[in-house]
């Protein structure tokens, strides 16, 4: 079944700016979906009228078929979105914000505080419930908005840069919740600027640029049509020059360490055997940069 | 349980909280100020004045201030919370639900009411100290208050939707309604004024509230209190539909 589906999105701001341009996209039910563009493409403009804190100037949006212009409210008891600035009042306490929030749902208080206390336990904020809510760190603020938008258990969570401004550790362990509300079945569109994060958990990915989706296909599909990928080889010794492969130069970046520009034609195994031939110890090998991103620049600049 | 009633009892409850959370703001400071009212306007000079028909000048002007106090809390609280839920952007919570507007309108307007009301309260009890205050009719004293805290929580509503930043919630406050206040009879009976300063009191909104709250408690009035009542009616319906419209459309919270 087709969780979102949008037609011809356009939206005009007050002032001319024209931040959408006609953008389509489908997103199917159990879908992990990142929604990719650069800083103004385009992309909190989506998650605003899908929401309904953005008023759309043309186009159609369903969320699981049913017509935001028909029956708004009905689209919204399916959705929980977690927004990428903090948007809860700083002086009410936790545990308030959680359940105000189910309540806005038409969640019983009994109901909302058996509820929130598994998705503040869950998210490790059970502690703190009785804090006020500026009390709490960035990471955890974070996290209060991920409770707060799934409290009613929504179908669709929608989460807009959740990881921006969080430290390694946290992003890992938001990563992991994230896989397991995946699992569990739900739908989840996320946008993020760590292209890494979008790799590792999104089943689908739709790259905005300038209003308009440039592309829309499953991650693997969309990494295929990587071209070249830029990989880094390091030794413990200084490596000894090392001839071109196919054309393409070993360009030095250290004693022990070279950058090869590799085409999609070329296998490793091809680069190892040249290695090989060459007498040339490789200790490690990594992406210069994470593949994803090496694609997005790509298409993002043409 | 209807889910109109669990939402906006969500939203009551919450207003409630923060009238509780931040009482030293709410509740002492209109107290305060109408006790030294009382005691400057009613105790100390009010003793050097004749009686206004018939009654002390205490307890002409106590249902007055009373009626102040109702108005001038119901619109603050409305319009500060609606204004900094617009502010720290947590409306965006309610925004996102499938809360109805009507059900956001009433469950700020509560909030407005609570305060507006509960302030009469502390406000009247105060006035004990005082002077004794007859009841004339209770049901008008109740007609007004609730009517009367009902459409000034929807005018602080109406302010907060429009207002960008925080001077725009104190412009209206100041400018307008304390001028119509002291205007509006609270001090003195419109009766002693000249005839065409009476007619043009009467587009005052405000003289016809303390007019028919103070019938309520003495039983005098100046105008016919049904036509106050009426109009209050029709302000409050207006209101509505004015701050329902608004919201509905997203002007002032969406883009």
């Amino acid at each position: 079944m087709t969780t979102l589906k949008i037609e011809d999105l356009h939206k005009t701001y007050k002032g001319g700016f024209e931040a959408l341009k006609g953008v389509n996209l489908e997103v199917d039910e159990g879908d992990f979906f990142g929604l990719l563009g650069p800083n103004g493409a385009g992309k909190t403009t989506i998650i605003g009228i899908i929401t309904s804190l953005v008023t759309k100037t043309s186009g159609r949006v369903e969320v699981f078929g049913i017509d935001i212009d028909r029956d708004f409210p009905a689209a919204k008891r399916m959705l929980g979105v977690v927004p990428q600035e903090f948007n809860f009042s700083q002086f009410e306490k936790v545990i308030d914000i959680v359940i105000q929030q189910a309540g806005y749902y038409g969640l019983k208080r009994e109901e909302a505080l058996s509820r929130a206390e598994i998705y503040l336990k869950r998210l490790s904020l059970w502690d703190k419930r009785d804090n006020q809510a500026r009390q709490l760190s960035g990471g955890m603020k974070r996290r209060l908005m991920i409770a707060r938008g799934l409290i009613h258990e929504p179908k669709l969570l929608i989460l807009d840069e959740p990881t921006a401004g969080v430290d390694v550790e946290l992003r890992r362990g938001m990563w992991e919740f994230l896989e397991e509300l995946s699992a569990e079945g739900r739908t989840i569109i996320l946008t993020t600027h760590y292209l890494e994060e979008a790799e590792q958990l999104c089943n689908k990915i739709g790259i905005i640029n300038g209003g308009r989706i440039i592309a829309s296909s499953s991650t693997r599909d969309l990494l295929h049509k990587l071209n070249h990928e830029v990989l880094l080889f390091e030794s413990r010794e200084p490596l000894p020059e090392i001839p071109a492969l196919g054309g393409i130069p070993f360009v030095r970046l250290h004693d022990t360490r070279v950058e090869f520009n590799k085409p999609k034609e070329l296998s490793l195994n091809e680069i190892f055997s040249h290695f090989s031939a060459n007498a040339v110890i490789i200790d490690s090998m990594r992406n210069k940069s994470n593949r994803l991103e090496e694609l997005f620049l790509e298409m993002v600049k043409h | 349980m209807n889910y109109s009633l669990i939402c906006l009892r969500s939203i009551v409850r919450k207003e409630i909280t923060r009238i509780f959370r931040i009482w030293v703001q709410t509740l002492v400071p209109p107290v305060i100020t109408i006790t030294l009212y009382f005691l400057i306007f009613g105790d100390l000079i009010g003793s050097q004045l004749r009686n206004i028909e018939g009654y002390s000048y205490m307890a002409f002007i106590a249902p007055g201030l009373i009626m102040m106090a109702i108005i001038t809390n119901s619109y603050t609280n409305t319009v500060s919370s609606f204004f900094s839920a617009k502010f720290q952007r947590n409306i965006e919570e309610l925004l996102v639900s499938p809360a109805p507007t009507w059900v956001i309108i009433l469950g700020y307007v509560s909030g407005g009411m609570t305060r507006g009301l509960m302030v009469g309260i502390l406000v009247s009890l105060v006035s004990l100290i005082f002077v004794t205050l007859p009841v004339h009719n209770l049901f008008f004293i109740l007609l007004f208050a609730i009517l009367t805290s009902f459409t000034f929580s929807l005018a602080g509503m109406l302010n907060a939707i429009f207002a960008k930043k925080f001077d725009d919630v104190t412009i209206i406050p100041t400018f307008v309604i304390t001028p119509l206040t002291y205007l509006g009879g609270v001090f003195y009976s419109l009766s002693l004024l000249p005839d065409f300063w009476q007619t043009v009191s009467k587009i005052n909104p405000i003289v016809y509230m303390v007019n028919g709250f103070r019938f309520g408690f003495l039983g005098i009035s100046s105008i016919n209190v049904w036509v106050g009542a009426g109009m209050l009616g029709i302000f409050s319906i207006t209101l509505f539909s004015i701050n329902w419209w608004l919201l509905w459309k997203g002007i002032g919270t969406r883009t």
